[in-house]
């Protein structure tokens, strides 16, 4: 993946996810020209968006002019390749979505819809933020966080366990202890 | 005189309809008291290996993958047989459990599945007008109390959201009347960091819930009857 040959750079991947939501300030915000920009700065070549639900269009470009290469799709039963085979993800804030990045070690930027009307969800990302296994965003700061993001301080995320909560039900119905 | 003895025969004539539903509520409210008394406490040690039968309610989205992750570490033998139940807007839930319960199939090499699928109507779908949703509260009820006259779970496991509310009101209703004694594990989703959901504080605070879990410090700091387990993600 992404072998530089005769001067080309490397394929670096930013993936952009809204889950089954609908996110157009998101889809919005990372086809901004200050976005792409900032992106193109950081050594990024390619910018794939899943757009769910939502109904802004970016623009679509091949990127041969040296510019960001664009690409989008609505849905995909493949989220987890196109993870695995990104180099930078901005998400949503859904659970699923943060956990299964955090989990192929991936990079991550979250940002928070702030139109949602029980906006429980950003204190997930923030938490998360404050132990340095992610960024956390809204719509008009990304720029600001792609651009002063260090991706070699983020710490990697070690799996939960749902052990305790089985032990803990066993024993409370008195089950004997294996 | 007259008038007095008159009204003597009226106060007892209209009290005694009075005292017997005084006192049919006090023995509600009594058996009520001590099933909340007596939830929270633990089981007695089992003797035999009987396993326990278990209703799941699966969330969707995010609930439903917290859930799958603790079924995979519970011992399955201990809790059979296994009801899901997800809402019949949900249709990846119950395809999610069905995977999981043919893996558990395909390694221990059993070929009957000691488990069912079920769906249940939501009371209220997304952008419903609350006129109409009166009415479709009312079925989603009856669906719920039918559903768990069928089932008569032993275990509840439940994670939220709304779907599990009546379903857990109603297995505490069945502790009060005494047609089954079940107890419930309620684990407060991981999005929730500072503040519990809402499904999750009717069952806290009603005291339905036998053990409470929540994944994060802060919770369990606030509400300190809940467990604090980390994190199952």
């Amino acid at each position: 993946m992404g072998e530089a040959e005769d001067g080309v750079k490397p394929k670096r991947v930013v993936f952009v996810t809204v889950g089954t939501t609908c996110f157009d300030a998101l889809v919005k915000v990372v086809d901004s020209q200050k976005v792409k920009d900032e992106l193109l700065r950081r050594g990024y070549t390619h910018l794939l968006i899943q757009m769910g639900r939502g109904s802004y269009l970016p623009e679509k470009s091949i990127g041969d002019d040296g510019s960001l290469a664009v690409d989008y799709f609505t849905f995909s039963s493949s989220i987890a390749e196109h993870l695995r085979s990104a180099s930078l993800v901005i998400s949503h804030a859904g659970s699923g979505s943060i956990f299964e990045t955090l989990r192929l070690g991936k990079p991550l930027i979250v940002v928070v819809n702030e139109d949602l009307m029980d906006n429980h969800q950003s204190e997930l990302a923030e938490e998360l933020a404050e132990r340095k296994h992610l960024y956390c965003a809204r719509p008009q700061t990304l720029h600001q966080t792609i651009a002063s993001m260090d991706l070699e301080s983020l710490l990697p995320y070690s799996p939960g366990d749902a052990t305790p909560v089985a032990k803990l039900i066993n024993r409370f119905l008195g089950f004997p202890e294996d | 005189m007259e008038k007095n003895s008159s009204c003597c025969f009226s106060n007892l004539s209209s009290n005694l309809p009075i005292t017997c539903f005084v006192t049919v509520i006090a023995i509600i409210l009594v058996r009520i008291l001590y099933v909340i008394w007596r939830t929270c406490k633990p089981l007695r040690k089992r003797t035999s290996q009987q396993p326990l039968s278990t209703l799941v309610v699966l969330g969707s989205g995010g609930h439903t993958a917290e859930m799958i992750d603790l079924l995979l570490v519970l011992q399955k033998n201990k809790f059979t047989p296994r009801f899901y139940i997800a809402a019949a807007t949900d249709n990846m839930s119950l395809q999610k459990a069905r995977v999981l319960e043919n893996s558990l199939a395909d390694s221990s090499g059993v070929k009957e599945i000691s488990a069912e699928f079920m769906q249940i109507y939501r009371s209220r779908e997304v952008g419903q007008s609350y006129v109409t949703s009166v009415w479709t509260t009312l079925v989603a009820l009856a669906h719920a109390l039918w559903l768990m006259i069928k089932i008569r779970p032993q275990v509840v496991l439940c994670n939220g959201p709304g779907t599990c509310i009546p379903l857990c009101v109603i297995a505490f209703i069945f502790k009060v009347v005494g047609i089954r004694w079940s107890s419930i594990f309620y684990v407060e989703s991981i999005a929730r960091v500072k503040r519990l959901s809402l499904s999750g504080l009717l069952l806290y605070k009603l005291r339905i819930a036998d053990q409470f879990f929540v994944q994060w410090p802060q919770l369990q700091r606030k509400y300190p009857r809940a467990h604090y387990v980390g994190c199952l993600m």
